[in-house]
């Protein structure tokens, strides 16, 4: 990615710590995740996720490639983000549609902001965002869990042909003879149904066919590995959860009966692997801790009210879109205040400067540099 | 002398078509092109129109070019304009009902198009007829194909039809968003991205619109 030599200012820190190696460890932790959500759903959830990743993986090539923008598979973001989407996808989600959602995910997501770093919105949530405005009935298309023959069958609609729409799996599931399963995700059936699922039930993911995506309490075990290896900060999901949590447990003080309680709403949806995998990613998220704070109640407090209030039962998703979009500006008004300046003088109203310079970014760095050179040979010219 | 006089001529009916077409150079007339390209028919029928208050608007302007006085040329051409515009919004409702009210208020929304205000303050009102009308043809044309490329695209997609004859049998997964305002956006976003990697790999600056910022 840089040249072998590099010439810095002083404090000379020596820090193994790259792009590549935390978003290596990002990949590892989310192995565990990966491997119980095909437990769960077989081999239709093994392949969506490959498909997924590698439509990733072929853009991200094929724009750095194209577009001269730094990065390269190499450092495992596009992977991060084929493995995420893969993961909020329903397992029997048409592989054609899984592979358009890998490519606008890069594609519109990432590349066209200037590839890694630069990017405004979390690229798998983009993909995810175009495939549910694009084919809205496939993705809230759910299968339950723990099937009988779900190692050695596809669940019909994942093999749909391209740009066909896919099998029914309705009547797929009624050979099955399964019990008490009404096709819904919980979410859905609170919503449309008003019955309330088992809080401890969604924990763990393991009781009975529900129609749920890996287990809250994994990815809060794997967000915790990398929370204490500090690849991640573990105030982005504590505010994001103590908002949302909070939030219900409010409406559901007030409200009382008619809202479900603030457990089901933790651990139901995709909150929890929001929380840990999503809202955390590194270019589009505050980087001053206050700013971390406000986010991710912001986006807690969202979330819950897309839920109560909107016309979908999950809001995860556009709460972290929303709550991206928001950065630059959570970021200006939490400046912390310079070392010497005194808890009194507000960083924002400061004469010295109004952004720390760690946060200036390579782009404004660059424009100055390049100023710079254009004053010098301005005056050769004739 | 003929020889170079065609050559102009052509460069002139060229002009909108390629190298200053109006959807993917100029990025003009981007209300139309967004709101009514949901399908190859409402984008060609939006196409013609445009077409037609343009190269009538234009002959007008050109004609009346050394009559009209300078401080009043702005509201004599939106009155002409405006005209063209009245003929075609009738002339739609009386061919076929459906398609006037697929088009709506766009059709009357021709008359603050800025490509027509656009060309007729930038070109016809300095140039002669016959020029005037062969550059406002290619401007229309240049439009309608742009208006195609926006219209073919979103209905294969959204209803994988094209001019409503189905392409890929029943069974067609359509893409819901491509009909919805969004898909307009990401269409058009698409191949200006095309005609930009274009323009870079032949060495052409980015370009730079002329005319006005309105519509």
């Amino acid at each position: 990615m840089s040249s072998s030599v590099e010439i810095r200012s002083a404090p000379h820190i020596k820090s193994p710590r790259s792009v590549e190696m935390i978003m290596r460890n990002v990949v590892f932790s989310l192995l565990p995740v990966c491997a119980f959500f095909v437990y769960q759903y077989g081999i239709s959830a093994a392949a969506s996720i490959l498909v997924v990743t590698a439509a990733c993986l072929l853009t991200e090539r094929l724009f750095v490639r194209l577009g001269r923008q730094s990065g390269d598979l190499s450092d495992y973001s596009a992977t991060i983000t084929g493995v995420l989407l893969g993961l909020t996808l329903p397992p029997g989600f048409p592989l054609w549609m899984g592979f358009v959602a890998g490519f606008t995910a890069i594609a519109l997501g990432k590349a066209l902001f200037g590839g890694i770093g630069f990017n405004v919105f979390n690229p798998a949530l983009v993909g995810r965002a175009f495939v549910q405005a694009a084919f809205p009935a496939a993705i809230a298309t759910y299968t339950p869990s723990f099937l009988p023959g779900r190692f050695t069958e596809f669940i019909p609609s994942s093999l749909a042909w391209p740009l066909m729409a896919p099998a029914d799996t309705a009547a797929w599931l009624k050979g099955m003879q399964i019990d008490a399963w009404t096709g819904a995700t919980p979410l859905a059936k609170w919503k449309f149904e008003g019955t309330l699922t088992d809080a401890g039930d969604l924990l763990t993911s393991l009781a009975g066919h529900m129609a749920v995506g890996p287990s809250p309490a994994l990815i809060l075990l794997c967000g915790a590995y990398l929370a204490l290896r500090r690849f991640m900060d573990w105030r982005i999901p504590a505010a994001i959860l103590g908002s949302a949590g909070l939030t219900a447990w409010l409406i559901y003080a007030i409200g009382g009966t008619k809202y479900p309680d603030p457990f089901f709403m933790l651990f139901s949806g995709g909150l929890i692997l929001g929380a840990v995998y999503m809202a955390t990613d590194m270019a589009t998220s505050p980087v001053t801790p206050r700013g971390m704070w406000l986010y991710g109640s912001l986006i807690g407090v969202l979330t819950v009210m897309i839920r109560y209030y909107g016309g979908l039962p999950e809001g995860v998703m556009y709460a972290i879109l929303l709550a991206n979009a928001a950065t630059p500006l959570i970021e200006q008004i939490t400046q912390p205040t310079p070392f010497g300046k005194g808890a009194s003088i507000r960083a924002g109203r400061s004469a010295t400067y109004t952004l720390h310079p760690d946060y200036i970014s390579r782009e404004e760095a660059a424009a100055k540099m390049s100023k710079k050179r254009f004053f010098k040979n301005k005056p050769k010219k004739p | 002398m003929k020889d170079l006089s065609q050559a102009k001529n052509f460069d002139e009916f060229m002009e909108g078509i390629w190298r200053q077409n109006p959807v993917f150079v100029m990025v003009l007339g981007m209300c139309p092109a967004l709101a009514v390209t949901v399908s190859a028919v409402n984008a060609l029928a939006m196409g013609f129109a445009t077409t037609f208050v343009l190269v009538c608007s234009c002959l007008l302007v050109s004609l009346m070019r050394k009559l009209v006085p300078k401080e009043v040329r702005i509201a004599t051409y939106i009155v002409i304009i405006a005209t063209f515009v009245t003929v075609v919004d009738y002339v739609i409702q009386a061919v076929s009902l459906e398609l006037y009210e697929a088009l709506g208020a766009f059709i009357q929304l021709i008359v603050v198009n800025c490509i027509i205000l656009g060309r007729a303050e930038a070109h016809a009102s300095k140039h002669p007829p016959a020029t005037a009308m062969l550059n406002a043809l290619g401007m229309g044309i240049g439009f309608t194909i742009g208006l195609f490329a926006l219209g073919g695209v979103r209905e294969i997609l959204g209803a994988g039809k094209l001019f409503g004859v189905s392409l890929f049998g029943a069974n067609f997964q359509p893409w819901v968003v491509m009909v919805l305002p969004p898909g307009g956006f990401f269409v058009l976003g698409a191949w200006l991205l095309l005609f930009a990697a274009i323009r870079r790999k032949k060495g052409i600056p980015p370009a730079e619109s002329k005319g006005c910022h309105v519509a």
